[in-house]
Order: structure tokens, then C-alpha cells, then sequence
């Protein structure tokens, strides 16, 4: 409340930046977004999920297994993309001290552990049929794990600290150190010919995969991109409120304590 | 220069006359090694052909253990707060203890290794890959180690969670290490340990800042 006065103080309409970036600002832009974003995303999903299904011819050489793809593409991708929304936010929090961007750091983490154990399971799924067994240690797979574990033990991290402001800092340092994994996600199919396929859609040379695949592969990833937009942003939200929760209780408490005495 | 070598010196000296310390890790370090035959069997060539892993193995596990020592007492008796203020840099003093902790955790290990390599039936030219792939890879491996103890120094309940982040981010170390010791392929397992050297290299040169940097938050 005191950073408002101050605020109305010395300018009389916060800017833009301020706008998206305080947390009690936040609160108010954002509620309207989250309904025309699901919509969005389902909508998305479900143009996605038909094209995937009817929509697209099998494979010649797969048949009807190459639509998994249409899961386990996107959200391998996801997976990497959560880590980069965590790297953007880890530097937020160490060189502008933002509590947004601690917000957003502890928001993305599960989603990623989610989009990464997605692409793991389906990939497995999709592994069995078309190169016969659930698993190989492969370059690309071992590096998706390890992408996994170090979600999984930044998870861990935050739940270790009391104070999530102090957590914030520490988590930063660790995604900072963590990032060094995935370019050799992004480079293990190149350096370490195995069984999982190079890179077929971004490429210089354009893509390798037929159109009629190509589109509801596209569409999916757009989905899965508002998927995790959405999700995102009910995180912080709920994350936002919570602290807000907390530090009421904390006052609360700390009355009625003076009270007593 | 002077206070870095001091800062090694005491913590050296505080190593060494905690002698127990060194002689447990060792102890710990030849278990491990000793129980996993007893899990696969006593078949030599299957063990001398799991040697490098089994010795790996236990040099990561025993290394892991003896992390919480690089800032744990210096935390709690306040000398990390002294360090934090002193004239030398918080970086500067992170890599003194850093060499120090190789000394005192990596070398033990390093000595020990030839005993573990006689009872797993390793041969002599096995043996010095072992060791060459251990001095080059533990320096990777006390930094990555040292990233996990900065980060969790200040937390009561960081016991388990420091190992579950230093373990994935010591990955790549295991899998250079052992390919630095396989002989099956000509020219590969040189590749693999130039890729070692890199690791710690870089490891050891980049740590530091981001140790300092969690330790600066740690003492706020």
C-alpha cells in the first residue's frame, strides 16, 4: 500500500512496464486474460487433436504410430522452451531483484517437469512400435532425463526454503548452472548418431516433413505453446495471492500477538 | 595471492588434523567399490570389464558425501561471514577451498584407486587410464559439488537436496570418465578425455562466480 502512495506520489500514471510488472497490477490485467487464452488454447486443441486424427494420411513406413508424434514433438519442445522462460526469469531475479520474475521462475518449473515427463512417455510409447523397445541410451533421451531431473531437484530446491524471496536466489543460480544442458539436448542427435532422428522441421534448408504432416504438427505446437501460456499465467497468479495470504496471516498473527502482551 | 594460499593453508590444515575425515571417505570410497561385485558375482571378467564404472561409481558417491563440508562448518561457526567481508574476493576465497577440498576428498581417492583396480582385476594400462581420467575429471566434479553445497549452505532441511541437484549436473563427467578408460575403441577414448580436461576446465574457472554469488545471498 505504501509503494502505491509513493507511486501516485511521483507519477501520476504508472507506465507500461510498471503496469505488467507490479504484482498488484498484475493481479488486475491478468484476470482478464486467462478466459479468452483458454478458449484459445482449447480451440487450438481441438482443431489439433482432429487434424491428428483424421485430418492427416499415416505414415508409409510407420502407419498410424506417427501420430504421436503430434504429442510428443510439442511437448519436447515445451519442455525446452519452460527452461528458457526459467533462464529469462532466473536473470529477472539476480540482476533486477523482481518479485515477478521469482514468481515466474517457480510457476514454470512444474510445468516443465510436466512437458518433459510427457515427451519422455510418449517417446517411450512411440519407441516401442517403430525401433522395438521403450527405452535406449541415447544421446537425446539421456539428456531429456537429466532435463527432468534437474526440474525435479529445482522443485526440491524451492521446497527447502522457508523464505521464497531467499529461495528465489538460490533457485536462480542453480537454472543459471543447469542451462549448460540444453544445447547438448539440442545438439546430442548431431553429436551422437544414435536411434533418435536429427532435427526435421527447423532447419536451414527447410523442413523435411511432408505438409500434410507438417500443419497439424504446427497447429498442436501452437496449443501446447497456449497451453503453457495459460498455465503460466494461473500460476503466478495463484502463487501472487498466496504470497499475499501469507504475509496477511503473518500481520494477523503478529497483532494478535501484540495484542496478547 | 598471499590470502588464497592462506586460505588453503587452514583449510588444509583443518582437513588434515580432523585426520579421521580423510580415512572414512577412503574406507567409503573401497566399500562401495567392494560391494557392487558382491552384487554382480564374482565372475572376473565380467568385473574387470565393469571396472572403470565400479570405480567411477564410487569416486562420484564419496565425493557427494564429502560436499557438505566445503561451507557447512564455516557457516555455522561464522568464519563464512569473516571471508565474505575480507579484502580478498568471495570468488578468490570459493577457489582456495575448492583446491583445498580436491586435496583433502580427490587425491585420498585418487590413491586409493589402485587398490579397488587390484581387487576388480583391472590390468596396468586400465589402471593408469583410471587414474589419468580421475585426476582429470574430480576437479569437475568438486565444482559441480561446490554449486550444490553454495546453494543449499544455509538450509536446515539441505541434506538430500544437494545431491539431487549435484547428481544430473555430474552426468556428463561419469560418461566422459568412463569412455576416457574404455580401450574398445582406437581414438575414442582420447576424445573422451580431452572432453574430461574441457569439463573441468571450464568447470573450475566458471564456479566460482556462481558459488560466490549463492554464498553472498546466503550470508543477507
Amino acid at each position: 500500500m505504501k509503494d502505491l502512495a509513493l507511486l501516485e506520489d511521483n507519477a501520476p500514471k504508472p507506465g507500461l512496464w510498471t503496469q505488467i510488472a507490479h504484482p498488484g497490477l498484475f493481479l488486475g490485467w491478468s484476470r482478464h486474460l486467462i478466459v479468452p487464452l483458454a478458449v484459445i488454447t482449447a480451440a487450438l486443441a481441438a482443431w489439433g487433436l482432429y487434424l491428428s486424427f483424421w485430418g492427416s494420411p499415416p505414415d508409409y513406413q510407420m502407419g498410424d504410430t506417427v501420430r504421436i508424434m503430434y504429442v510428443h514433438v510439442p511437448a519436447a519442445w515445451l519442455s525446452q522452451f519452460c527452461y528458457a522462460v526459467m533462464f529469462a526469469s532466473a536473470i529477472g531475479t539476480l540482476v533486477w531483484r523482481h518479485p515477478m520474475a521469482d514468481v515466474s521462475q517457480k510457476a514454470a518449473a512444474p510445468l516443465g517437469a510436466a512437458f518433459t515427463l510427457l515427451a519422455l512417455f510418449t517417446g517411450s510409447l512411440w519407441g516401442r512400435p517403430t525401433w522395438g523397445t521403450f527405452w535406449e541410451w541415447d544421446g537425446r533421451m539421456t539428456s531429456t532425463l537429466v532435463l527432468l531431473f534437474i526440474y525435479l531437484g529445482i522443485i526440491a530446491l524451492w521446497r527447502a526454503f522457508d523464505d521464497q524471496l531467499k529461495a528465489a536466489r538460490f533457485v536462480s543460480v542453480v537454472t543459471l548452472v543447469g542451462a549448460i544442458n540444453i544445447p547438448v539436448i539440442k545438439f546430442s542427435v548431431d553429436w551422437w548418431q544414435t536411434l533418435h532422428q536429427p532435427a526435421s522441421v527447423i532447419r536451414l534448408d527447410g523442413p523435411t516433413i511432408a505438409p500434410e504432416i507438417l500443419i497439424p504438427l504446427l497447429v498442436m505446437t501452437a496449443a501446447f505453446s497456449m497451453l503453457f501460456l495459460t498455465l503460466h499465467l494461473v500460476r503466478m497468479r495463484t502463487e501472487v495471492i498466496k504470497r499475499r495470504i501469507r504475509s496477511l496471516e503473518l500481520a494477523a498473527a503478529r497483532a494478535a500477538a501484540g495484542g496478547a502482551l | 595471492m598471499r590470502a588464497f594460499l592462506a586460505i588453503v593453508a587452514r583449510d588444509l590444515r583443518l582437513g588434515l588434523r580432523q585426520g579421521g575425515d580423510i580415512l572414512t571417505l577412503v574406507l567409503f570410497f573401497v566399500i562401495v567399490g567392494t560391494v557392487l561385485p558382491f552384487a554382480i558375482g564374482p565372475d572376473r571378467p565380467q568385473l574387470a570389464r565393469l571396472a572403470p564404472a565400479i570405480v567411477w561409481v564410487a569416486a562420484l558417491l564419496a565425493q557427494l558425501l564429502s560436499n557438505e563440508r566445503l561451507f557447512g562448518s564455516d557457516f555455522e561457526d561464522g568464519s563464512l561471514a569473516i571471508l565474505r567481508h575480507a579484502p580478498l574476493p568471495l570468488e578468490m576465497v570459493v577457489g582456495a577451498k575448492m583446491l583445498a577440498h580436491w586435496v583433502l576428498t580427490a587425491l585420498p581417492i585418487i590413491a586409493a584407486t589402485p587398490v579397488l583396480a587390484l581387487m576388480l582385476g583391472m590390468e596396468g594400462e586400465t589402471l593408469l587410464r583410471a587414474i589419468g581420467s580421475l585426476v582429470l575429471g574430480t576437479p569437475a566434479l568438486v565444482a559441480f559439488g561446490t554449486v550444490g553445497a553454495a546453494v543449499t549452505v544455509g538450509l536446515k532441511r539441505g541434506g538430500l537436496v544437494a545431491p539431487v541437484l549435484v547428481l544430473p549436473l555430474s552426468l556428463p563427467v561419469l560418461i566422459f570418465g568412463t569412455g576416457a578408460m574404455a580401450p574398445m575403441v582406437p581414438g575414442a577414448s582420447g576424445q573422451a578425455l580431452l572432453l574430461l580436461a574441457a569439463l573441468g576446465l571450464v568447470s573450475v574457472a566458471l564456479v566460482p562466480f556462481a558459488a560466490a554469488m549463492a554464498l553472498r545471498f546466503a550470508g543477507e
